[in-house]
């Protein structure tokens, strides 16, 4: 019960916060002297009656305190109006939420399966040389800028030909089987994952040895050594499961980590994710695909909030029975 | 406390290396106008994307000889594709600490009718080293100046916020994290792009500056606002309330700089983030623009395949990043195990 009750005040904080986004982002883009109907108008397919009903979804004749009302309105009821190119915008984020969740849930997997362990290994063997080269490897990690990385990355696929440049998938994907599909995607995705698998590692791996060290040294794992408790135990046991619950929180801040560094590493490879898509928008001055998308990318960073903190419920015991500064 | 940052900081292998590095960098860009063989804005539209100049020390016999280099002549290859092969019929000999073509002062130029590309030219005909180095004199500072901007609006608006508590914090807090909601690249690409044509480059320099601190001054408010919370319940606080200061005069003069060593830190670790932005945001063609350098906007040329295969030297602006943020990276993991002993981080 106590734990629901947790569940759905969190579910609850996330509204206004919603809130907040959408006026600063919908204030910001009304900042812009462009007119939001500009590139449809221009546009010979669109025809007049589209163009007038989208007038009127956005009620531009209307003051600005209404456009924010009437604009909500149609967001919540999903209706979230059409591109310059006169397609829907919610086909399109439709199109391309789900590949930038691959990659970005792909891209954490990754790193906690390589980066927990090397935080641990660094943190048991602390001042080592071996701590101390996986320092340096971090702060290497963590200095590349992800585009030059990206476009590296695509003159060594250019220059050795092992792997396709650009998109999710080649040319001749609709014919293709499952598993033809399967190692199609994989192959298109080597060379993203591998950008922001390297940048985000090096972070990921730090928190994780500090966090060890900092629990190492607290009073009750130097009582379980005093005992006489292995060092085997020590860590696995004791220590590792306080060291743990901080990465779990910092698994939202992540996930938002990763949508920003994602934009600029979809851009160099051209893959289809909300990235690019914003940045195609933004060049494009494509008033309602940047507004969804910028909407988009905030849900998704709040639900990623979200959902670490709910996975902390089950992590940390101390929020299930206390739950106060939770 | 300076004089201990700074000697702890040399003592630090690494941190050495990196101060080395960054003092270099920063002498470079604050003397590039005599470093520089060229102007920033130095144009030779028939020479576009010649390779570096090869600089000789050995001449043909065999013999040492003052250093020497020969121009590219272009040569359109069945391909229509500039091919420079060099040009060995002249000689042109390197002058140190003499004028130059534009008639000023320059620490190496080459004999007249000589050029001097120590790093090709780009798309344009400009000299990409000369670039770099006034280049770099944006791509180094917007970071600092950012910061400026942002940390005393962070430290205000953290401050008023864990001081004051209650409804005002939790209005407050909302809207930072209303802020930190929105995908900061997202915003950073959004805020950018409304940005009007047709402004000066100083202005459009500023916009990026504040559009930069726009974004990062969330985030550091939420820390001061939470060391402001345990700091705010200390006698000495209670001790200045009792004799009636101001509110504004506790949280400015008792509170605030109690933040200074996390505040140092806090700096020295986010100006690399910054830097990485802005180069970011010069790559997509929204940051600085031509014919303006930074870092940032020359990587721009490495979009295209052709040059990234046939014209690597066009890609040394983003080694120069990468050394920056890694040199900024040391220097900022020393600075914070020297102020805060207990972080191993």
């Amino acid at each position: 019960m106590e734990i629901l009750k947790y569940v759905l005040k969190r579910i609850l904080q996330t509204i206004p916060l919603l809130f907040i986004v959408s006026l600063v982002s919908f204030f910001i883009i009304r900042l812009s002297p462009v007119d939001p109907l500009a590139e449809l108008k221009l546009n010979p397919s669109v025809s007049q009656e589209t163009l007038q009903r989208e007038r009127e979804r956005l009620g531009l004749d209307k003051p600005i305190g209404i456009q924010y009302i009437l604009w909500a309105k149609s967001f919540v009821k999903g209706d979230l109006g059409i591109t310059s190119n006169g397609e829907s915008v919610a086909q399109k984020l439709k199109e391309r939420i789900p590949n930038t969740l691959l990659l970005t849930t792909l891209v954490i997997f990754l790193t906690w399966i390589v980066g927990i362990p090397l935080g641990i290994l660094a943190a048991v063997k602390w001042k080592s040389p071996l701590d101390r080269i996986l320092t340096v490897l971090t702060s290497i990690g963590m200095a590349i800028p992800s585009f030059f990385f990206a476009v590296l990355l695509l003159i060594f696929a250019v220059k050795t030909g092992w792997f396709p440049i650009g998109g999710l998938t080649g040319a001749n994907y609709a014919d293709l089987g499952f598993w033809g599909k399967f190692s199609d995607i994989t192959k298109h995705l080597i060379l993203p994952v591998t950008v922001l698998f390297t940048i985000s590692l090096a972070g990921l791996q730090r928190q994780m040895r500090g966090n060890l060290l900092d629990v190492l040294d607290s009073d009750y794992v130097k009582f379980a050594r005093a005992k006489g408790v292995s060092e085997f135990k020590v860590i696995f046991k004791h220590a590792l499961r306080n060291a743990v619950n901080p990465m779990i929180t910092l698994l939202g801040f992540e996930f938002a980590g990763l949508l920003s560094g994602a934009a600029l590493t979809e851009y160099v490879f051209q893959y289809p994710g909300l990235g690019r898509l914003i940045l195609e928008a933004v060049m494009k001055s494509d008033i309602n695909l940047v507004m969804a998308s910028l909407m988009m990318g905030a849900i998704m960073l709040i639900l990623g909030n979200l959902i670490a903190d709910l996975l902390l419920i089950f992590t940390d015991p101390r929020i299930r029975t206390g739950g106060e500064n939770a | 406390m300076l004089k201990i940052i700074i000697s702890g900081l040399w003592k630090d292998k690494f941190a050495r290396m990196g101060m080395i590095v960054l003092a270099v960098i920063y002498l470079a860009i604050l003397f590039a106008p005599i470093i520089a063989p060229y102007s920033k804005d130095y144009s030779d539209r028939s020479l576009a994307y010649v390779p570096p100049s090869k600089i000789f020390t050995i001449d043909e016999n065999g013999h040492f000889s003052k250093p020497y280099t020969y121009n590219y002549v272009r040569k359109f290859d069945e391909n229509n594709f500039n091919v420079y092969n060099i040009d060995r019929s002249q000689k042109h000999y390197l002058k140190f600490f003499s004028t130059g073509e534009d008639g000023k002062f320059h620490l190496v130029t080459v004999d007249k009718g000589g050029k001097l590309f120590l790093l090709g030219t780009d798309i344009n005909g400009r000299d990409v080293f000369s670039r770099i180095l006034f280049g770099g004199r944006i791509s180094m500072t917007i970071g600092f100046l950012a910061l400026f901007v942002l940390f005393p609006i962070g430290m205000l608006y953290g401050g008023i916020s864990g001081y004051f508590g209650g409804k005002i914090d939790t209005i407050m807090m909302r809207i930072a994290e209303g802020i930190m909601s929105i995908p900061s690249f997202y915003l950073l690409i959004i805020l950018a792009s409304i940005l009007p044509a047709g402004m000066t480059s100083v202005q459009r320099f500023l916009l990026i500056v504040v559009i930069l601190a726009l974004i990062g001054w969330a985030g550091f408010a939420r820390v001061v606002r939470g060391m402001v919370l345990s700091i705010k319940n200390q006698e000495y606080v209670q001790a200045a309330k009792s004799i009636g200061a101001s509110d504004l005069r506790i949280i400015l003069k008792h509170i605030l700089p109690q933040t200074t060593s996390f505040i140092i830190v806090a700096i020295t670790l986010s100006i690399p983030s910054y830097i990485l932005s802005e180069s970011g945001l010069s790559f997509l063609g929204l940051g600085i623009q031509q014919p303006d350098a930074s870092w940032g906007n020359m990587l721009k040329e490495a979009q295209i395949f052709s040059n990234i295969i046939y014209r690597p030297w066009l890609l040394t602006p983003g080694f120069l990043i990468f050394l920056a943020v890694l040199s900024f990276n040391l220097v900022g993991d020393t600075v914070r195990d020297i102020l805060d002993p207990k972080s191993k981080d």
